[in-house]
Order: structure tokens, then C-alpha cells, then sequence
């Protein structure tokens, strides 16, 4: 041991030693939780806090949270999602003041603030993808905590359905010498299946409550408006049918969520079923329901779960990926990773687009981050296999030019005025001015123009691919960006001229009559509905209910 | 609230007379149109009540394309707006005066 090639497995059998009088078996008790993490970690230590999507190490967080400063301190957090408080308070406390993450929602004004007064370092703001494959470059944790369901005395987990992060994270630790911590929520004698192998884990901890998983994913029917249903209605005849669109995935919001749900009503009527939307990279939607019911749906593979879906995905076998046992594996390295090279669109919905077609959800005075988003809503240059979608795609965008590769469609479906009038469409992005205000070497910009394909409103569809300059480019945006500023400031000679191409085209020029846009169109028109489309299935979140 | 009323140039409805008994409401949660029978019959006149305060240039703009597109010539529109957006408001209209358009 005593060779100065082999350090980290050294360093790693000394914090093993001092966690050892901590330890029964594999196991720490929940009281003594801070002191164990104060032996294991090391001041300046890289420290993965699982934060997912969904699944959270809650309980870790907090404990992390209460240690001493004087103990712990100058720690590089990495971590995909800052979603609760307790992911802000180990800087605020001190402990932490390095961060390289995705995501940070629900934190992400604290987070502002603690750049703004210095008191946080920003490494950068990955994609998913891009943050996991940094954790096997030079972001490796020396410390992983992370979230499981359940472990046995041996130290081996199961993550239930939502098995997330995991994986890319104790991959990256444990092989690199680093201390692998779980919390679960039960001991077993025998676990439903083994997901990460007791020889790549340290220790557990039975925390005193479940760890946190928020419902993110599950969009109220009820809430769906007949304009997003009109601008399903466009995708769904505009771009799905038209490009026989079979493998993708859905953005997070109501404009996909009624898109889900017109899927067995309006493209049903339109001929659709075993034409678009086999394949999908998607979590467990419940606004999925109706149509994988209708038989449009051939497999889904997933990030995460969904709270409420577990028995209804286990009943659906030959749809979700499912372990031996019955239940759910979700992977979200392998899902970006089939979103980015194995999809043929993705679409979703954003706050402002700006006049070359850039899309940001950034707003002033929060640091909110990206998610996966960038990484689904990016062609893939690396990819070669071809799809009908894909080639046709990329025949579009080549003109007259020769195509040699295709292109994935990359659409943003917007209505061009947000709640209290906020305007979709900009001159100028808010971006800019986060960029300024935090000191970042460039805007936060979820999905870049020269990525976009189509934007879909309530006016129309553009197609950005069959523009051949920029001022055509932002013709078509201003063309379909209906009452905003940005869309009264057309050029409307050249917005008809974009229109007689095919570059825009109006609910009118697909066929599509306006009045047909009402609710009754959608599959399910409540959460109830959903429960009854899943045979009873699916049991929605409390604060879902409300029968 | 913001209250302003607009007269605006519209080809005349040749239900102009009934529009009120045919029409009467159309509403929805954040937006309520009431159709009645109007002055001139070569006008619009269209009274907005909204919730939403400095828009009143966005609103001409909507509501002039709108009464362009249909016969509301001689048509009195109250407008009552709790928050709806621009695209609500002319799906609405078009579907209030597309069924008076239907019934001429």
C-alpha cells in the first residue's frame, strides 16, 4: 500500500477505518448520521449529493447539513438537482462553497442570491448527460450519498422504480476509490432484486422517514386549456403525421400533456395508430395512460418513475422496462442517452424565444439551470443509423444542397402569450442580462436556435429548416409569434411569401378548423379519468385528488 | 380593471337584428363575450372590461383583425377579461362570430 501509485484506495481504507466504530456491519444508525459523515468525508473533499429529478437523499442532505463547519468545510458539491432547502443550507452553513450541478428549480432564487454575495462558486451548469460523463472525467466524488429503497445486512440495494441517477453515480465512486453511503427506507432479510451489488457500497442508513419524491410529472387534465389543445392538434397533423414521427420524447408540460391526450381521439381519427409514437424515452406519464390503453404506445423506457404509476407500469410489462421482480427500472443515464441518439424528435415548451429561435427558461434573479433538456432538444451530430423522420429532416434543412446527414426535429410549442401577459417571444433574451448579473461566461440558453427545428403556436407552425437566412429565420418566428411585439413587428409581405413556401403554415393550411379545438377532444378530461383509464391502476398523489 | 370601448370597421351582419337572441354568451373561465346589436352597420362597437392594465394596444390590434375577418358590422361586443391571453381572446371571436356567419 505504501506505493505512491495506489493513494485514493489508501485514503479510502483510512476514512473506512474512522467510520468503522460507526458501523454494525453496514449499517450506521440514523442518531449517529452526522458524526459518520464527518468521519467519512474530508475537508475540500468532491462530495455527490444524490439530488435527482424525483428521488432525493433527503435525509443524507440534512445531515450533511448539521455538521460542523469547523469539521467540514470548502466541499465541492456535485450533484444533478438542487431541489431542497437543505441542498442550499450546507453552503449557507459553510460546510460546501464549490457546485457543479443541472438543475436547481425550486432553489433557484437562494441559490441567486449565495452567487450574487459570493458566498458560492459555480463550476458550470451541465445537461444531465454532460454532468454524469464530467463524474467520470474530473469530476469524480470522492463521497457519493445517495437514495435507495431498501438494503439487506450485506449492504446490497434495491432502488425500487425510481432508480435515476444512481447507478452513474456509485459507478463513478466506487471504482474510483470514493465512500458510497445509502440512505434506504427499509432493511430487508432479501431484497426484490439487487440493483447496485454490496461490493460497490460502503454503509446504509435506515432513514426515519421515506425519502422525498416529488410528483413531477403528472399534469392535471382539467387544467388543459382549448388553445394547447389547438396546438396539439397542429403537432400532432403538422409535424407528427407528416413526418411519421415514431420514436421521441415529451417535454414536461400541459402543451404535451394534451398532445398525450389527443392521441387516441384526434390522431386516431386522423389514421395515426401504428404510424407515430411507438417508441418513446419518457418518464411514466399518467397522461400517457389513454394512448398506450388505445394500443398507440410499443415501449417506453424511462428517466425516473412517477409517483402513483408503480402499479400500472408493473401491469404494462410488455410496454415499461421492468426487473424480475415486477417492478419499474428507470435509468436516467440511458434514457438521456436514448433521447439524445435513438429519438427522432423532442418537443417541449419554454419561457422566451428570442428572434433566432433560441429558446431560455432563465428569468431574472434566478439561477434555474437546464435540466435534460438541452441534451433531448439537441441533434446529435454523432448519430448515423437513419429514420424516414430523421432523413427527411435533414433533406429539409440541405435545400438544394446535398444531405449527408439527417437531423432530429427539435420542436418548441408555445403559446405567444404566457400567464399576466408575459410575451413568449423576445427581442433579447433574460438570459443576457442572468449572464451579466452572475458573472457567467455565457447566457444560460436551453435550446439553441441552430437546434431548433419547428415552432408551434397558436397562429401557426414554422419551420425553420426550409429557411435559408437569417432574416428569413426570423420572418417565420415573428410570423407565428401572433400579438406579442416581436410578432407585430413582422415584415407581413414577407410572412406571406413564408406562408406561400410552406414555411409557416396556419391552422387553416393543415386542414385544421379552429372551433374544432375544444376540451371534449381530450382522452381524459381529469385525473379521475386517468385513474379510470388505467383500470384502477394508477393511484394519484393526494393533492391530485380531489373526489 | 381597465375599461375602454372601440368602434371598429367590420362588414355588416345580416343577423345584426337577431344577434343578441342567437348569440347571447359565449364564456369561458378567465373570458366572457356578450354579442348584441350594435349602431352603424358598417362598425363594430366593442366595450372591454380586463383585469390586465396597459394592453390596450394589444387589444385593438386583436380585435381589429378579428372584426376583419367576419361580418360584425352592426354588432355591439361587451368584452369581460379576468386574465385571458391574446390567443383565447380571438378563438373566442372567432367562434362567437363564426357562428353568426353559420346561421346568416
Amino acid at each position: 500500500m505504501g506505493a505512491p501509485w495506489n493513494q485514493r484506495a489508501a485514503r479510502r481504507a483510512r476514512r473506512l477505518e474512522r467510520l468503522a466504530p460507526l458501523t454494525r456491519g453496514r449499517e450506521i444508525a440514523a442518531a449517529d448520521m452526522v458524526a459518520a459523515l464527518e468521519a467519512a468525508i474530508e475537508p475540500g473533499d468532491r462530495v455527490c449529493l444524490e439530488g435527482n429529478n424525483q428521488k432525493q437523499a433527503d435525509f443524507l442532505a440534512e445531515s450533511l447539513a448539521d455538521c460542523s463547519p469547523e469539521r467540514l468545510h470548502d466541499l465541492h458539491m456535485v450533484q444533478s438537482v438542487l431541489a431542497l432547502p437543505s441542498h442550499i443550507d450546507v453552503f449557507e452553513r459553510g460546510i460546501a462553497n464549490r457546485l457543479d450541478f443541472s438543475f436547481s428549480g425550486p432553489q433557484a432564487n437562494r441559490l441567486a442570491r449565495l452567487v450574487q454575495e459570493r458566498r458560492i462558486a459555480i463550476g458550470a451548469i451541465h445537461t444531465y448527460l454532460e454532468l454524469f460523463g464530467r463524474y467520470f472525467v474530473d469530476l469524480t466524488p470522492d463521497v457519493c450519498l445517495i437514495a435507495a429503497q431498501a438494503a439487506d445486512a450485506d449492504g446490497n440495494l434495491y432502488l425500487g422504480p425510481n432508480t435515476e441517477d444512481t447507478p452513474a453515480i456509485v459507478e463513478a465512486t466506487a471504482f474510483r476509490h470514493g465512500i458510497v453511503v445509502a440512505q434506504v427506507n427499509e432493511k430487508l432479510a432479501r431484497l426484490p432484486r439487487v440493483d447496485i451489488p454490496a461490493d460497490w457500497t460502503d454503509a446504509f442508513v435506515v432513514a426515519p422517514r421515506p425519502n422525498y419524491i416529488e410528483p413531477l410529472f403528472t399534469r392535471d387534465p382539467s387544467l388543459i386549456t382549448e388553445i394547447q389543445v389547438l396546438m396539439a392538434m397542429m403537432a400532432i397533423k403538422g409535424i407528427y403525421a407528416e413526418y411519421g414521427v415514431q420514436r421521441l420524447n415529451h417535454g414536461i408540460g400541459f402543451d404535451t400533456a394534451a398532445i398525450e391526450l389527443l392521441l387516441p381521439t384526434y390522431a386516431e381519427s386522423l389514421g395515426l395508430r401504428g404510424r407515430i409514437c411507438k417508441h418513446w424515452a419518457l418518464n411514466p406519464h399518467p397522461t400517457l395512460i389513454p394512448a398506450i390503453e388505445a394500443g398507440f404506445v410499443e415501449s417506453v423506457h424511462s428517466f425516473g418513475s412517477e409517483v402513483g404509476m408503480e402499479n400500472y407500469v408493473a401491469a404494462r410489462s410488455d410496454v415499461f422496462f421492468t426487473g424480475r421482480d415486477g417492478s419499474m427500472r428507470s435509468n436516467r443515464a440511458f434514457c438521456q442517452t436514448a433521447g439524445l441518439y435513438a429519438c427522432d424528435m423532442f418537443i417541449g415548451s419554454t419561457l422566451q424565444i428570442d428572434l433566432a429561435g433560441n429558446s431560455s427558461t432563465a428569468t431574472l434573479g434566478r439561477i434555474a439551470g437546464f435540466g435534460g433538456a438541452p441534451n433531448m432538444g439537441s441533434d446529435a451530430r454523432g448519430r448515423r443509423h437513419a429514420s424516414p423522420a430523421w432523413l427527411r429532416a435533414g433533406r429539409e434543412r440541405a435545400g438544394d444542397g446535398i444531405a449527408t446527414r439527417g437531423q432530429k426535429l427539435v420542436v418548441q410549442t408555445v403559446e405567444t402569450f404566457r400567464e399576466h401577459m408575459a410575451p413568449a417571444f423576445v427581442e433579447r433574451l433574460d438570459a443576457w442580462q442572468l449572464m451579466e448579473d452572475m458573472g457567467m461566461d455565457l447566457p444560460p440558453i436551453m435550446i439553441h436556435g441552430d437546434d431548433v427545428t419547428h415552432i408551434v403556436t397558436e397562429e401557426g407552425i414554422a419551420n425553420l429548416l426550409l429557411c435559408r437566412s437569417a432574416a428569413e429565420r426570423e420572418q417565420a418566428i415573428r410570423g407565428v409569434a401572433g400579438y406579442t411585439p416581436v410578432g407585430r413587428a413582422r415584415d407581413a409581405r414577407m410572412v406571406e411569401n413564408l406562408r406561400d413556401r410552406g414555411v409557416i403554415r396556419r391552422p387553416d393550411d393543415i386542414g385544421i378548423d379552429k372551433r374544432d379545438a375544444t376540451r371534449d377532444l381530450l382522452a381524459a378530461r381529469s385525473i379521475k379519468d386517468l385513474v379510470r383509464a388505467s383500470g384502477g391502476l394508477y393511484d394519484p398523489p393526494r393533492r391530485f385528488r380531489n373526489w | 380593471m381597465e375599461r375602454f370601448t372601440l368602434s371598429l370597421p367590420s362588414v355588416p351582419c345580416t343577423r345584426a337584428d337577431a344577434a343578441a337572441a342567437l348569440c347571447g354568451v359565449v364564456s369561458s373561465g378567465n373570458l366572457e363575450i356578450l354579442v348584441g346589436r350594435g349602431g352603424a352597420a358598417d362598425r363594430c362597437d366593442i366595450e372591454v372590461n380586463t383585469s390586465a392594465h396597459g394592453f390596450r394596444d394589444t387589444w385593438e390590434a386583436v380585435l381589429t383583425d378579428a372584426v376583419a375577418r367576419h361580418a360584425a358590422g352592426g354588432l355591439a361586443l361587451a368584452i369581460n377579461d379576468a386574465g385571458a391571453t391574446p390567443a383565447v381572446v380571438s378563438l373566442r371571436l372567432d367562434q362567437a362570430l363564426e357562428a353568426l356567419e353559420d346561421r346568416a
